[in-house]
């Protein structure tokens, strides 16, 4: 192919699956959170615009358009208003590796990278540098301690969350994660790896600052944490980062553990999107059913419970991949 | 290879356009009525004291320390991932002293107390 055929494909695709993203995560991602958690609090959620309240978030982001912009007159101006594209696009970055389907031509992926993996590890810990951003340039006190919580996050649940990539890796013998999913033709890797997924799924909860893990915004301490000071659209592209990342994380345990695209009968995408969307369940039941950590526990469950248990599992899934293939 | 990465490197300038394209619309269409009292830094409704960028103390620096250790380490584990099946049992005993090394410092850190919340 020329090359201009091939950069108009990079082009044309980016602006779907971005679309694509800010549509169904952000905007039905948001819209789900609120009826389930209308459902499981026994109220209705959003019920009066559209049907059944399916447009709600759509006149939320029109109003949210129309709203006034204010930056601090104390903020950094730069970093203030640099945060709000970094968060949006390190969330999107992360959907480049991942497989949505298979069709007759190959592989429904963006570009199946032989280092999916890594760069996935990567690009998933790179929302904190925007929310650091966002914190420290907002020059308000809730926000640089929900930006400094943020950090403290990452560096304690990247090491499992890598941990447990890493034993996954180890099993389907490839980074790569087209390779991965073929690899789980046969088992899933939740039954092989029960330990490793719910060490992925813990550090996912943790990395996208999720309840119990949602201290950078705890909003009975910290305000919104480090986008207090944001309004408008700003806020709203938060938001479709924070919701973009969870897909992302949702999406690449489905790769990873769930199987990805494989299941009888019905087509791999309508699959996909299934378990997709059975481990967003998972993620906002979780949302209320447990109470916020503290910051020192939740260090500790990382140093003292998570990357030890995982360091095990990793050396006994090595051990067993040493005698399977010898 | 290179077309991989050429790929990523599109995906993230379209996307950086992309995601600053509401930024533009706001501007554009946005209402403007700023006011000194507006432009206040937010500190639940009092006058704001001083300015954020002070002294902190930030409590987790030991992590951070061992947070470098890990992440290095994991790294390494990467292209050993991929390698373990042809390797044998001599890259599961050389990754199993590389591991025993780093599980040695983990358990000094801890044992020093650099895994408390100081």
């Amino acid at each position: 192919m020329p090359w201009w055929l091939e950069l108009i494909r990079a082009i044309v695709g980016t602006i779907i699956l971005f679309t694509g993203v800010a549509v169904v995560a952000a905007m039905f991602g948001v819209l789900l959170e609120r009826k389930i958690s209308g459902w499981m609090q026994s109220r209705l959620g959003p019920k009066h615009v559209g049907p059944q309240g399916l447009l709600q978030t759509l006149a939320d982001t029109l109003k949210l358009l129309q709203k006034e912009n204010i930056v601090p007159h104390r903020a950094d101006r730069a970093i203030f208003a640099t945060a709000v594209i970094v968060v949006p696009l390190a969330a999107l970055l992360d959907y480049v590796v991942i497989p949505f389907g298979t069709t007759r031509w190959g592989p429904l992926i963006f570009r199946d990278l032989n280092v999916g993996v890594v760069y996935f590890a990567a690009t998933s810990s790179l929302v904190v540098v925007g929310i650091l951003m966002a914190g420290w340039g907002s020059n308000n006190k809730y926000a640089l301690l929900g930006g400094l919580r943020s950090a403290a996050q990452m560096v304690s649940y990247e090491i499992p969350m890598g941990l447990s990539l890493i034993t996954v890796a180890l099993m389907a013998g490839s980074l790569s994660t087209v390779t991965i999913v073929n690899a789980q033709a046969g088992l899933w890797y939740i039954v092989a790896q029960p330990v490793a997924f719910l060490v992925f799924l813990t550090a996912a909860t943790a990395e996208v600052n999720r309840v119990p893990f949602d201290l950078v915004e705890a909003e009975s301490e910290l305000v919104a944490g480090y986008f207090s000071e944001y309004s408008g659209m700003r806020f709203a592209l938060f938001q479709l980062g924070e919701y973009g990342e969870m897909f992302a994380m949702a999406g690449m345990a489905v790769t990873l553990f769930l199987g990805g695209w494989r299941g009888p009968v019905l087509p791999p995408v309508l699959w996909f999107v299934i378990k997709l969307y059975a481990l967003i369940f998972v993620f906002m039941w979780v949302r209320w059913t447990y109470p916020r950590f503290r910051i020192d526990q939740l260090l500790n469950f990382s140093w003292k419970v998570l990357i030890p248990v995982s360091l095990l599992n990793l050396v006994a899934t090595a051990f067993v991949v040493m005698v399977m293939h010898r | 290879m290179l077309l991989d990465w050429g790929y990523v490197a599109v995906f993230a300038i379209v996307g950086a356009i992309l995601a600053a394209l509401p930024l533009l619309v706001i501007w554009l269409i946005a209402p403007r009525s700023a006011y000194p009292q507006k432009l206040e830094t937010y500190e639940s409704g009092v006058p704001t004291i001083g300015q954020a960028w002070s002294q902190f103390n930030v409590r987790y620096y030991l992590f951070s320390l061992v947070f470098v250790v890990f992440d290095v380490e994991i790294i390494y584990l990467y292209p050993w991932a991929v390698v373990a099946r042809s390797g044998g049992a001599l890259a599961f005993v050389e990754i199993l002293i590389f591991l025993v090394i780093l599980t040695l410092g983990l358990v000094y850190a801890w044992r020093k107390g650099a895994l408390e919340w100081v």
